[in-house]
């Protein structure tokens, strides 16, 4: 039998955060499969599962906090871990907190590489240890028109940047996530290439508010939110901030990004938050703050981040590099 | 089969089980609406809409093939009931997504492909839920009635358009109503080939009934 020392063991192992059934949705969900069942051939098991078996995070001790944070009140952590995108494990919002919770996160390996002086594979361990972690309170935009404030927990890309020494070749940082089918199997759903990958202009990549995140909340990431260790950009669509991030590739040239390859028209290698550029089907004039009803908040230029990051962009036509 | 469903209180079931998929969203209330629950209620609405008009368009074939002459008399009622949901989504998404903004919607209406395919879709039913009364069909004479209400043929294609323009890379759902619905209209052109070379029934009765018996 293997005893597992009190060190390895993640808190979520211990107990699950929230393991409820809450019987308002089990009651609804039967009354509704029985009437959808029949014509849309979801299974009545889609509607009667538990709404959350949620593995939720390790405590994160120490946080400094940043400069960056907004003063806004953040989002809700249930409303949060209940609404993804993570194509990998379902398209639908609840699906990653439904699909998630036994996503393998340990032992777990980031691979540094590419145009760079000293290529290194930085476990999860080492890599919540090389620098202090900081609270930064960030908006995040999705391109879908919605908008959360959330609490991240990490620090600056470049500090891991710095370590493997770019050298003067590389231009792009590209970035890969985890791919499995056998933990991952709706990924055929998806409609995605996989594994995601995303890509970021040099300077971008270092910009310090661009984060290397680790958890929110002041605990370690939940699956569903990109567990153990993904990207933060909080003046890009947030499709931009890769979760569960397993390789990062210093190169020369501009990296293939997963939804400019899907739709090249729709979603550029930039995608900077501008409400200027619509996306082709909808608005992005306004968004709406969730948990909320109406999308009458009005969308910032770089998500209100112009004044730290407008400058990475001058000179450059917005509207062609969108 | 058939004496079950000249039974009165079927009626009132049947009437009752289409109300059900609303009564559970109140049920639930906003609680159960998750983080985002304006883009919850527009596509728990529309899901109901695409299901509606297929389980309508599904009614003629069904009575045809298994000879349920008697299922025809619900058809109006079903009809009717895509009519209710998609005036909740239009609602929903007037109201709550786009906050009374009609300038808003209007952009959106003219710029945007699937809202223009929905709105098309959904305003193609106004003229069907009007006339849908038998008094109606009497005025009109029944040709002319039936016609008209082929429209739905229309509002069908469009709603499934609608979806499937407006998910991001997921298709599947989309594309299996878009299946649904082709079996369903593709039974009618097959029905109306396969009837062609027979001489069509004249002098079809116009009256109380003929608003159930309907365009097939």
């Amino acid at each position: 039998m293997l005893i597992k020392k009190p060190s390895e063991m993640r808190y979520s192992e211990v107990t699950p955060k929230y393991l409820y059934m809450n019987r308002r949705n089990f009651l609804a969900g039967a009354a509704a499969a029985a009437g959808a069942a029949a014509l849309v051939g979801r299974s009545a098991g889609d509607w009667l599962e538990p709404r959350s078996v949620q593995a939720g995070g390790a405590k994160l001790e120490n946080l400094v906090k940043s400069p960056f944070s907004t003063p806004e009140k953040y989002s809700s952590y249930d409303a949060i871990t209940h609404y993804n995108n993570y194509y990998e494990f379902g398209t639908d919002k609840g699906d990653p907190a439904r699909n998630a919770g036994n996503f393998v996160t340990s032992p777990w390996f980031v691979s540094v590489e590419g145009e760079v002086g000293k290529p290194r594979k930085f476990t999860m361990e080492e890599i919540v240890k090389l620098a202090p972690l900081e609270e930064r309170i960030y908006r995040h935009r999705c391109v879908e028109a919605w908008s959360i404030v959330v609490p991240w927990v990490g620090y600056s890309f470049s500090t891991i940047a710095k370590l493997v020494e770019p050298n003067s070749n590389a231009k792009y940082v590209a970035f890969e996530s985890y791919f499995d089918k056998k933990q991952m199997p709706l990924w055929g759903r998806a409609g995605i290439q996989l594994p995601y990958v995303e890509g970021l202009r040099l300077d971008e990549a270092m910009h310090p508010l661009a984060l290397l995140c680790v958890g929110m909340y002041g605990e370690s990431l939940p699956n569903q939110d990109g567990a153990p260790v993904r990207m933060v950009l909080p003046w890009k669509y947030g499709f931009k901030s890769i979760k569960s991030l397993v390789k990062i590739r210093f190169v020369k040239d501009p990296p293939p990004t997963t939804w400019n390859i899907t739709n090249a028209h729709e979603y550029g290698f930039y995608s900077n938050v501008n409400p200027q550029v619509d996306h082709p089907r909808w608005s992005q004039a306004k968004e709406v703050r969730l948990p909320g009803f109406f999308k009458n908040t009005p969308t910032q230029m770089f998500n209100g981040y112009g004044d730290q990051v407008a400058s990475l962009y001058n000179g450059m036509d917005l509207k062609k590099n969108y | 089969m058939n004496r079950i469903l000249m039974n009165k209180w079927t009626k009132v079931v049947v009437f009752l089980l289409c109300l059900l998929p609303v009564g559970i969203l109140a049920w639930q209330g906003p609680g159960g609406w998750g983080a985002n629950p304006t883009q919850f209620l527009e596509h728990a609405t529309g899901d109901w809409i695409l299901r509606f008009l297929a389980i309508t368009l599904a009614v003629t074939p069904i009575s045809k093939i298994f000879g349920l002459k008697q299922l025809v008399r619900f058809r109006r009622m079903l009809g009717l009931f895509a009519f209710f949901y998609a005036c909740l989504h239009f609602s929903i998404y007037i109201g709550l997504d786009q906050v009374l903004d009609f300038r808003g919607v209007g952009a959106d209406v003219v710029k945007r492909p699937y809202i223009t395919v929905g709105f098309t879709g959904f305003v193609l039913m106004i003229p069907l839920a009007v006339t849908s009364t038998a008094g109606m069909v009497r005025r009109m004479g029944f040709r002319r009635w039936q016609l008209l209400h082929r429209l739905i043929y229309v509002s069908a294609v469009a709603g499934v358009i609608h979806f499937y323009w407006l998910v991001k890379s997921d298709v599947h759902l989309p594309l299996l109503y878009a299946g649904i619905m082709a079996v369903l209209l593709g039974w009618r052109v097959f029905a109306w080939f396969s009837g062609r070379g027979r001489k069509p029934a004249r002098g079809t009765p116009v009256g109380k009934e003929s608003a159930t018996v309907a365009a097939s």
